[in-house]
């Protein structure tokens, strides 16, 4: 049986330190997120051969490109590997066209420019064939090198930030276009970022990495809303996390409550936390409902809190408030909510507002100490 | 004009750079791209040529190339040759003055080309020869042409150390720069004011040759 997906494991203890264990499907795109210096790069020229890790193992597509403990080693050329660099690495002195056919070797000369033109209309840069790297924008250069990243036919694509270097109107259509082109690709794909937005929009599952250790796979939305640990939550950006205590379970409501800060609270059932266990808890925003003002319903008697407002901004669309639980709490909470929603409710700084949390979007992850309650 | 030093001169330079070109793109790029111990100590003793004083360093080489002693005996007891007071002993000596002149440029150039270029080459499926020939090499040019123009120049003008290895034999070692010498002690006026005019009129263009080149490469591809 063959299997066209890729299969990385690397470990070593320094001088980067690497824990690392991937598979990525063909067809997939796997996002590799984490914080600056968690070692994403690093993994992605690990894959490329960029980078030699002491103990590693990586198989592509039945073929295997390095084995430490076979001492197999293949080097960057000897592997199929389409690799977009951060800064797009571009052959300055060589025309679009040029750049491109650097990299199709497998065909005879004479097909070459042809592969190439096609590439670059695949990729929307029909005319600029004999323009050279520094005559192209930002989101051009970048076409040209996933154009010549994919003119190998690797059988792994790797993104290391693709999208860093240019403005954010242009990396949205890049997003676009990227999304269209993967649809044709059928090789595995790693895309690097440390943008959590990115990877939502783009993979199919996300790794999460910090200090080189992959702490999460999964996908992107449940990987937010159900990290193994606070550790995790902080790295996807969740910042409603509180440490609370299991007092008791609840098999025939499927609730599991909590006391936290004086308060009872109500989870969806999770036994795997035993009765007086200190834990961990999370919520997401959108989880979070706002009572309205002129009428009350049904979803606002699952745990009610009162608060005050004291932080309010507005961006894209969406109202984004910082909420001082009751006074005697010192606890606020980060909701963020649709700015006509915001406006209806006449919101704004210093106002009183209820909300109430969603039993269900109440998350339980294993105690440790956290460095503020918000 | 004493031509017959002039074409030795030449002939000098460009045996020079035969050698000085493989050399300084082997070792510029080695001392470019990798760390090692003892990376500092050699750079030291290549840039060496660049603050000694010329007579220092050919008496150095003439007691080196000294067929009574070290290298020069074992070059005499093994190919029966010395290389004192001829032609290949210029050449060596003008190999080992020239090194810095040759290497650091070199060296720079291929600095200045981002590792992300070069691992973007090995990704195309370039081996490493294919990525220094395609890419490294037009890459680096403008700084290799500017040192090979810049050790020819420095050849062509050296004094010290050429009288240190070769003396003042005409037609074998005597240079242009050492029959200007010859011809100020021997009152011929007329003839070291022309080849004196001739050197500085050819360092005048070298050294605009080396930065239209250097302006040429900054604009290149803009």
């Amino acid at each position: 049986m063959t299997d066209s997906g890729i299969h990385i494991t690397l470990q070593q203890a320094a001088p980067i330190p690497l824990s690392v264990q991937l598979e990525c499907k063909s067809g997939e795109l796997l996002a590799l997120v984490g914080p600056s210096g968690s070692g994403k790069t690093t993994v992605l020229r690990a894959i490329a051969g960029l980078y030699q890790a002491q103990n590693s193992t990586i198989i592509c597509q039945d073929e295997v490109w390095q084995n430490s403990t076979q001492n197999l080693f293949l080097a960057p050329h000897q592997r199929h590997v389409g690799l977009v660099f951060q800064n797009y690495a571009l052959f300055p002195h060589m025309t679009v066209l040029e750049n491109i056919q650097q990299a199709i070797t497998h065909l005879p000369k004479q097909q070459r420019q042809a592969q190439a033109l096609e590439l670059l209309k695949k990729v929307h840069l029909e005319g600029l064939e004999q323009r050279y790297p520094k005559k192209l924008s930002g989101g051009q250069q970048q076409r040209v090198a996933v154009a010549r990243a994919l003119a190998r036919q690797p059988k792994v694509l790797l993104l290391d930030e693709p999208f860093s270097a240019v403005d954010q109107v242009t990396r949205r259509k890049l997003y676009r276009e990227l999304l269209a082109l993967r649809e044709s690709l059928a090789m595995p794909m790693i895309l690097v970022t440390h943008d959590l937005e990115e990877s939502t929009l783009l993979a199919d599952r996300i790794a999460l990495l910090h200090k080189g250790e992959i702490l999460q796979t999964g996908a992107p939305e449940v990987v937010a809303a159900h990290p193994k640990s606070a550790t995790i939550a902080r790295l996807m950006d969740q910042q409603n996390l509180f440490t609370a205590q299991v007092i008791a379970h609840d098999q025939k409501t499927q609730k599991t409550h909590l006391r936290w800060q004086g308060m009872l609270l109500e989870a969806t059932y999770q036994a795997q936390f035993a009765i007086n266990e200190n834990v961990c808890w999370m919520i997401q925003s959108a989880n979070i409902l706002l009572h309205r003002r002129n009428r009350s319903s049904n979803g606002e008697k699952e745990n009610p809190l009162q608060g005050q407002i004291t932080e309010y901004m507005e961006s894209s669309g969406l109202a984004h408030l910082r909420v001082q639980v009751d006074k005697q709490l010192d606890t606020t909470m980060i909701i963020s909510v649709p700015l006509h929603v915001a406006k209806r409710n006449a919101l704004g700084l210093h106002e009183k507002i209820g909300i109430s949390l969603l039993s269900e979007g109440i998350h339980l992850m294993p105690y440790q100490a956290l460095r503020s309650e918000n | 004009m004493d031509w017959q030093a002039l074409t030795l001169s030449v002939k000098l330079s460009l045996v020079t750079l035969l050698f000085l070109l493989p050399i300084g793109i082997l070792l510029g790029r080695w001392l470019a791209y990798r760390q090692f111990w003892g990376k500092s100590l050699l750079q030291t003793l290549l840039a060496l040529p660049l603050v000694l004083p010329p007579t220092v360093l050919g008496y150095y080489l003439l007691v080196a190339f000294s067929p009574n002693q070290g290298l020069g005996l074992w070059l005499v007891n093994t190919f029966g040759a010395t290389l004192i007071f001829n032609f290949q002993g210029l050449v060596l000596a003008s190999i080992i003055f020239n090194l810095p002149f040759a290497i650091h440029p070199m060296q720079r150039a291929f600095s200045a080309i981002p590792r992300e270029i070069r691992e973007a080459a090995a990704c195309c499926g370039m081996r490493p020869s294919l990525v220094l020939w395609k890419i490294e090499l037009p890459l680096a040019w403008p700084g290799i042409v500017s040192a090979m123009v810049m050790c020819f120049a420095h050849t062509l003008g050296e004094f010290g150390i050429v009288l240190m290895v070769g003396g003042n034999i005409p037609s074998e070692t005597q240079t242009i720069a050492i029959a200007i010498y010859d011809r100020v002690q021997s009152f011929d006026d007329h003839a070291a004011a022309v080849m004196s005019f001739s050197l500085l009129l050819f360092s005048m263009l070298t050294i605009s040759f080396t930065y239209w080149l250097s302006a040429r490469s900054e604009r290149t591809h803009d």
